[in-house]
């Protein structure tokens, strides 16, 4: 890298060049190319099978790309996984939670591994699991909770140490519109005093209208757009951010089909829910 | 190391609360003990090999640690498919810590399932020579507990799903098993099988329990504990370079 290079990629919290993930012959994600900048709130778009997801494992370093390159904060994601890991935290979309422990347990663990000290983890275990409404709940076994609860629970675990960037891979699925406010407001909290950048995918317009600075929309593996809600707004001369998301990416409904056997686990998952 | 204390205590709590499980793993060490000890007994020690009770019990022992350590690591491929593996992955910890804490939990696990088939032979009759030397005895049980553990999860952080595992149980488990001086004393064996016997791991630690609880040994102590505790520390090794491998 030029010096100049390095110094460019210092600006950026997520830098992602030339991006290619291919499953035997199909394209998952297609040369993809953006950046995201320190303390930005992006919002990752695109229908069912786009790449969201697949794009995201890369990024959190538990899928290898086929091609391109990758920057966290300036650290080479292919090259230092170990020093990414330390950066990020991450609410996967489907479920990870230990079933057979319970939510404060599930908690703990997550607080140990990223080095909590035990005052701070007893402190935010207990302001989250009130965020979401699980602090009565906690001493129960997550394989008693409704899908709700679960996902709430994922939720709290992901805000539970305080990373560089968050990913939320569709964090508000089946969540009622009560819980999604609190929860982004939450989110929105801690992006503006600590600084955090934020990742995130939703289906929900209205959330990305009312979170996102900018957004990049992926459609078949490739990033058709990009820009402010109010600039796809303007391009597309759609009223609403749902118009401009259909015209855009048409309105014919998508397969998963990217890497079989492991999606269909996905779609599975998230069905149960 | 706190993380590899979080993955260990992890899994301890995943086996007492899972009764059924602890019992259920005592079903197959008791039906050897009974069918084989009892059954082979009179023969045995018609053919001059005396209690054959005596000879058994560490074999049994043995076997149910081997047994529990492999299967503790079907957890990896569980975790898998409920997805809290990614949980693991993408958390700040070096992948060896993680082989580590989820070696030394399956390790325990099955060392107190030895212990507890250890307490049973005693009740179908088996003495041990010199009650101070048990705790030699322990201690091999949990060598072999740490080397079969990490075996076990050598193997399952490669495996997608539990449909692989009747092979490795009938290909890998039942073979070292049955290959081990468990059930019968290595020393009078065909060259090819006392050869096959030899190099198995497992029969470094049965014969390591029962030089401890009987006297009576093919290898020495030092090789039975360098053997056991170089492979584990290989076995862990490669593990951890597994474990970097895994896409979730």
């Amino acid at each position: 890298m030029l010096y100049w290079d390095v110094a460019i990629s210092f600006m950026y919290s997520i830098e992602v060049k030339n991006l290619t993930k291919k499953f035997r012959d199909l394209s998952a994600v297609d040369d993809i190319s953006f950046s995201v900048q320190k303390g930005e709130f992006f919002a990752f778009l695109g229908p069912n099978g786009a790449g969201k997801t697949t794009t995201i494992k890369m990024l959190t370093t538990i899928l290898e790309p086929t091609a391109g390159e990758l920057f966290l904060e300036g650290v080479s994601v292919r090259e230092k996984p170990a020093q990414v890991r330390h950066l990020f935290g991450i609410v996967f979309q489907d479920p990870s939670l230990d079933n057979e422990l319970t939510a404060y347990e599930n908690m703990k663990y997550h607080a140990i591994l990223y080095g909590l000290s035990k005052e701070l983890y007893t402190k935010r275990i207990k302001e989250l699991l009130d965020l979401v409404q699980l602090w009565e709940r906690k001493d129960t076994y997550v394989k008693n909770f409704s899908g709700g609860m679960k996902r709430r629970l994922e939720i709290a675990r992901g805000l539970l140490h305080h990373p560089k960037v968050l990913f939320l891979d569709e964090p508000t699925i089946g969540l009622d519109p009560q819980t999604r406010n609190l929860i982004w407001n939450y989110i929105k909290d801690l992006n503006k005093k600590e600084g955090i950048t934020v990742f995130f995918t939703t289906h929900h317009m209205e959330e990305v209208d009312r979170m996102s600075e900018r957004l990049a929309i992926i459609d078949q593996g490739k990033i058709i757009a990009q820009g402010s809600p109010e600039d796809l707004r303007r391009k597309t001369g759609a009223a609403t951010l749902e118009e401009a998301f259909i015209s855009l990416t048409g309105s014919e409904i998508r397969e998963e089909v990217a890497d079989v056997g492991k999606n269909q686990m996905r779609i599975g998952n998230k069905m149960m829910r | 190391m706190r993380a590899v204390y979080i993955l260990w205590i992890r899994q301890l709590k995943r086996y007492v609360r899972k009764k059924s499980r602890i019992v259920g793993a005592l079903g197959q060490p008791i039906l050897f003990l009974i069918a084989l000890g009892f059954g082979f007994g009179p023969i045995y020690a018609r053919a001059g090999g005396g209690d054959y009770i005596q000879f058994l019990a560490p074999g049994i022992i043995g076997m149910t640690v081997l047994f529990t350590a492999i299967f503790t690591a079907t957890e990896i491929i569980w975790d898998k498919q409920f997805g809290f593996l990614k949980e693991t992955l993408v958390a700040p910890v070096s992948r060896f810590e993680v082989m580590l804490g989820r070696t030394l939990g399956g390790a325990t696990v099955a060392t107190v399932q030895g212990l507890i088939v250890l307490t049973i032979t005693f009740i179908a009759g088996f003495r041990p020579y010199n009650i101070w030397l048990i705790p030699v005895a322990i201690f091999f049980i949990a060598l072999i507990s740490l080397l079969f553990s990490a075996f076990g999860s050598v193997i399952a952080a490669r495996l997608d799903d539990m449909q692989a595992f009747p092979l490795i149980i009938n290909f890998i488990v039942q073979p070292l098993f049955f290959l081990s001086g468990a059930l019968f004393p290595i020393d009078q064996l065909p060259d090819a099988l006392k050869f096959v016997t030899t190099i198995n791991p497992l029969s470094f630690g049965i014969e390591g329990i029962r030089r401890a609880l009987t006297g009576a040994s093919f290898f020495s102590y030092s090789t039975d504990i360098i053997v056991l505790s170089a492979l584990s520390l290989i076995l862990l090794t490669i593990g951890a370079y597994q474990f970097n491998k895994i896409e979730v």
